[in-house]
């Protein structure tokens, strides 16, 4: 039986500051494999088209759509209404820059993080064209994927309770980038060299361990994992340097 | 108050931060050269993270690859275009995709390794990969290949690569602008001098100048009411060059359709999954291909599985979705969940959201658009023809490598490969050029654009919504300009699109417009993709033969006599509703017209 859906959905747009924020009510008859991304984009296309909400890939692949559905954050793209009750509320994504309703600046934050983490590879080597590439085991490739598979689509910083109290955080996206390049034997800096990056309060050691963030990744990347390896690596290294 | 906020000066400017774009904005700032690139969304959410299954380059470090060489991967390549490329363009290519993989590895793509051992492939047969290319880069099979070929993560291949190239944007500090979209060229009839953009944020105006201009944009596919791409892949740079009205557009009735979109919504499902042994089943469960395409079999090029997948679905094989679409099954379950799980992992994902457990479920699969083979027409530099100073790569150009048809692989290498050789020719041009403009210019580029944007949220001429007209050109091409096309269906789309293209010219939002609407933003971009999609139907409407992709039952044969040519389309005026189409040779240098070995003529 098909319902009609009440979509409760917060609004602002900072460039009209004097509009305060509010939520406005949309109804919308639901129709089968409706996912959030098919709901809004009828919603802005026949009901209001100032509504204001990002999708790119509309595939789960490229982090655009992460929002607050019914309190949980959430890819908009790979949630189909079905699941959920009929009355749905969205909310933007906390912790990142407001652009407008539903949109956040996830793309700025996410770019000062990995210039932070310095998320690249750092080696002394030259690239040359005539040589083949440097060998690797396969294992080691598929362990640096899974870390790789991070799609920054913030969620884990939105549901991270001391993201919310200390704003340099850097979150359990910022952590697995640590722990990709850790894993990446290309990558020739030292343990010294990341304690001096996440070895403190806004790193690795300011984790509270409530793991929100392991429960609401979408790529289903196992950050506590992941965070633990690279405390383990890090409170070696602490020691020996100790 | 002036009527724009900000002028921004740089020696190279890059419009599209993907993987093409990303990977020249690298080669300029080598050099030394100031680099701004412009991006509608961030970097790292562009089109090329979408890209899953990977990139063609003939390394032959797996047994099934063993002998390949770049003569193997040019021949595969130029059949696979059903001749329709210039072939010293695929020659370069093929042997810079080697080079361009081997950086990426360099860089820190996770590239899958070679693991050494005695292997039964899906098929029964019995393989060995020895010692000696252990830990080197492995390949897997792609589509209309002669070698396993197609380098590989998991399939995250778009995603790890455009991760890695963005890693060395950062890295090096170029400047990027995200949601900031070009919405014109700034020229003078003879030298690109930037672009006006809007900001996505605010709405205000910005005006870029500098020395070069390099158009990164991708493709066109969501003209198509149908396709895999993402939703920002409208053609705008395609149609803001030919706006200029002397930078043609390269073969647009070049369209490729993807055998296996998910149904109801077209999200792509990995050629790598056939490549990695999936089978294609119709309503009795029967694997058919083989019947059609007896060696290639789910393997043959892309252009030629959909068609046999169509005429299957045509003879009532086809199962009935509840959405009322037509449709045949991907068959993975013999693959196992562990491979499912590991090398298929993010379409394993789709599927799960689309409900199908595909290590026990059947995929509902259909043929989708694609991909744009056509394209900013450029030389073999990536230089646009018609303007000085603009350059193109990746996706958005036309140099052109995959005639009617592209291989899989293929598109994800041509990013990284011309955004490695168009990047430092631009670089080239670019530090042998100066800049000069004047204010009136600029003023005179802003104000066109202004007016634009006053009349859209007046509405003086009319009431048309932009989303009604835009819903209707999708339909019009997905009905009528699709997998098998015919001159009454396309006569009868060029003729319904001239409409709309009139009609366009009539919109009034309903938004206001204010601020970074994007509502306003559609109504800018329409007129631009109403004669995108002019030039594939008139493009396709007079080539009277088939050719790849573009199939016409009207003229079923390639007919190289009148048409080994390819289409190049001008729009000199505005007001005009019809593209001129003028007419060039493709550059045969190696590989003479002759069968392809597989597709219709070799099933006679």
């Amino acid at each position: 039986m098909a319902r009609e859906l009440i979509f409760n959905i917060f609004r602002f747009n900072p460039n009209t500051p004097d509009i305060r924020p509010y939520i406005q009510t949309y109804r919308l008859q639901e129709e089968p494999q409706m996912n959030l991304f098919i709901a809004l984009t009828r919603i802005r296309e026949e009901q209001d088209p100032t509504l204001i909400f990002d999708f790119c890939c509309r595939a789960g692949i490229c982090g655009s759509c992460g929002m607050i559905v019914n309190g949980k954050p959430k890819l908009a793209c790979r949630t189909p209404v079905s699941d959920l009750k009929r009355k749905i509320t969205l909310y933007p994504l906390p912790v990142f820059k407001l652009i407008g309703d539903l949109s956040v600046d996830t793309g700025i934050w996410f770019r000062e993080c990995n210039l932070r983490t310095e998320s690249w590879i750092h080696t002394n080597k030259a690239f040359n064209e005539n040589e083949l590439e440097e060998r690797m085991d396969n294992k080691t490739a598929l362990n640096i994927y899974e870390a790789d598979r991070c799609i920054e689509c913030g969620c884990c910083i939105a549901t991270c309770i001391t993201m919310n109290i200390r704003e340099d955080f850097l979150g359990a996206a910022g952590i697995n980038k640590i722990s990709r390049f850790m894993l990446d034997p290309r990558d020739n800096r030292t343990d010294h060299q990341y304690y001096e990056i996440v070895g403190s309060d806004d790193g690795v050691f300011g984790c509270t361990a409530l793991m929100a963030c392991d429960s609401y990744c979408p790529q289903q990347i196992p950050l506590q994992k992941q965070l633990a390896y690279v405390r383990r690596k890090l409170l070696i290294a602490g020691l020996r340097a100790g | 108050m002036g009527t724009y906020r900000r002028i921004h000066t740089t020696d190279v400017l890059i419009v599209g931060a993907g993987l093409a774009g990303g990977r020249a904005a690298i080669a300029a700032a080598e050099a030394g050269l100031d680099v701004i690139i412009l991006s509608i969304v961030p970097p790292r959410r562009s089109h090329s993270c979408a890209a899953q299954g990977g990139m063609q380059a003939s390394l032959g470090n797996i047994a099934m690859g063993y002998g390949d060489n770049t003569d193997i991967h040019f021949a595969d390549t130029v059949k696979g275009s059903d001749w329709g490329s210039d072939q010293d363009v695929v020659r370069l290519f093929c042997e810079t995709s080697p080079v361009a993989v081997r950086e990426l590895s360099y860089w820190g793509t996770p590239w899958n390794r070679v693991v050494a051992g005695k292997k039964k492939l899906p098929n029964g047969q019995e393989v060995e990969d020895t010692k000696d290319k252990e830990g080197y880069i492995t390949a897997r099979d792609f589509g209309g290949t002669a070698k396993w070929r197609t380098c590989y993560t998991s399939d995250g291949t778009g995603h790890c690569m455009l991760y890695t190239i963005d890693s060395v944007v950062v890295k090096m500090g170029i400047t990027i602008h995200d949601r900031m979209e070009a919405i014109s060229l700034i020229h003078d009839g003879e030298y690109c001098k930037g672009v006006v953009a809007r900001c996505l944020r605010t709405g205000e105006l910005v005006v870029y100048l500098s020395k070069a201009t390099l158009i990164a944009t991708g493709g066109y596919g969501r003209l198509y009411a149908a396709s895999t791409n993402a939703v920002i892949n409208e053609g705008n740079g395609m149609f803001i060059a030919q706006e200029t009205g002397i930078v043609p557009l390269g073969n647009m009735e070049a369209v490729q359709f993807h055998p296996t979109g998910i149904v109801p919504d077209w999200v792509l499902i990995t050629e790598g999954a056939r490549g990695d042994g999936g089978y294609l089943l119709d309503k009795n469960l029967y694997r058919f291909m083989p019947d059609y395409e007896p060696k290639k079999k789910e393997l043959a090029s892309r252009d030629v599985v959909s068609r046999h997948m169509m005429r299957h679905i045509l003879k009532g094989l086809g199962i009935k979705h509840p959405s009322g679409i037509e449709h045949l099954w991907l068959d993975i379950r013999h693959l196992g969940a562990k491979h499912i799980y590991t090398n298929l992992r993010e379409i394993a994902e789709i599927c799960i959201f689309h409900g199908v457990h595909p290590e026990k479920n059947l995929i509902p699969v259909r043929p989708t658009q694609h991909y744009s083979m056509g394209g900013i027409r450029t030389n073999i530099d990536g230089a646009a023809y018609g303007l000085k100073g603009l350059f193109a790569a990746g996706e958005a150009m036309c140099w052109d490598m995959h005639g009617f048809n592209r291989l899989g692989g293929n598109s994800v290498a041509e990013t990284v490969v011309t955004g490695k050789i168009v990047g430092k020719k631009c670089t080239e041009y670019t530090l042998g050029t100066t800049l000069s403009y004047s204010y009136q210019m600029i003023e005179d580029n802003v104000a066109k654009q202004k007016d634009r944007i006053k009349k859209l949220i007046e509405g003086k001429n009319g009431k048309e919504d932009v989303y009604k007209l835009r819903t209707r050109m999708g339909e019009i091409l997905w009905d009528k300009v699709g997998i098998f096309r015919n001159g009454k269906d396309l006569q009868e789309a060029v003729d319904e699109l001239r409409e709309l293209y009139k009609r366009s010219q009539n919109i009034k939002l309903k938004s206001g417009g204010m601020g970074a609407s994007p509502e306003l933003g559609q109504a800018l971009r329409l007129p631009g993709m109403i004669r995108l999609a002019i030039c594939i139907s008139y493009g396709a409407v007079t080539r009277t033969e088939s050719r790849g992709a573009h199939y016409r039952e009207d003229y079923p044969k390639r007919d190289d006599a009148n048409w080994l040519k390819r289409t190049l389309s001008y729009w000199s005026d505005l007001n005009a509703d019809l593209p001129v189409l003028k007419y060039e040779d493709p550059v045969i240098t190696e590989l003479p017209p002759g069968e392809r070995g597989y597709g219709e003529s070799a099933t006679k």
